[in-house]
């Protein structure tokens, strides 16, 4: 699955993709993953309510179930206009 | 979406052209802001490709299936931009000039909070992305 950060979340993890092997059944449980890994990725997740997560290109909850996802974003609230 | 400025007079003036039996055309355009406290030297814009496209489309079909319009614009710009530039504009034509005010007011409301494009200034001081506003957030629950 591709996992994609935007913004400050992009900086914080210091990449703007990358390719993750996971069994995650929902995107709670794929931020669960990732903060497991690396200090970075903890800092980037550690309050996901200043979060936003789209699943293939749509906003979503973070309980939204990953089954047949291809490509899941993260980054902080939209600032477009 | 394009990286490139934009000429405001002739893409507002291509928009009338491609109308017909319209009564009302409103245009909104978005320029970069200077700050209050330090200079701004630059706008940064990141956006999602893809999912930037996505969500312009649904924000235009939205408005399109709630007022009665002749047709819609939206352009937005990306990359580095400076004060006094022009982000974005938006533009709705229609019979009656409320559709199409009303229209382009929604159509910016929700290209604030739900379009993914991401704002960083870049001053002496260095360099911060902009917080979404509460007051943004709260301006969609008016549509509903």
């Amino acid at each position: 699955m591709d996992v994609l950060y935007f913004a400050w979340v992009r900086e914080r993890i210091g990449l703007p993709r990358e390719t993750v092997e996971t069994e995650a059944e929902t995107v709670q449980d794929l931020v669960n993953e990732l903060r497991r890994r690396e200090r970075r990725y903890d800092l980037a997740f550690s309050d996901t309510s200043a979060l936003r997560v789209a699943v293939d290109q749509e906003l979503c909850d973070f309980d939204m179930p990953l089954k047949g996802a291809r490509e899941v974003a993260f980054f902080p609230p939209m600032t477009g206009g | 979406m394009q990286e490139a400025a934009f000429d405001l007079g002739a893409e507002a003036n291509a928009f009338v052209a491609r109308q017909r039996g319209v009564g009302a055309i409103v245009t909104f355009t978005g320029i970069v802001r200077d700050l209050d406290d330090a200079p701004l030297h630059h706008m940064q814009i990141e956006h999602y490709p893809g999912m930037t496209e996505k969500a312009l489309s649904k924000i235009a079909e939205d408005a399109a299936g709630r007022w009665a319009l002749g047709d819609i614009l939206i352009l937005h710009r990306y990359g580095r931009l400076a004060p006094d530039d022009a982000i974005m504009m938006v533009a709705t034509a229609s019979r009656h000039r409320r559709d199409a005010f009303e229209a382009a007011m929604f159509l910016m409301d929700f290209l604030k909070s739900r379009a993914p494009f991401w704002k960083k200034e870049e001053t002496a001081e260095g360099a911060d992305w902009v917080a979404a506003k509460a007051d943004d957030e709260a301006a969609l629950k008016d549509w509903t």
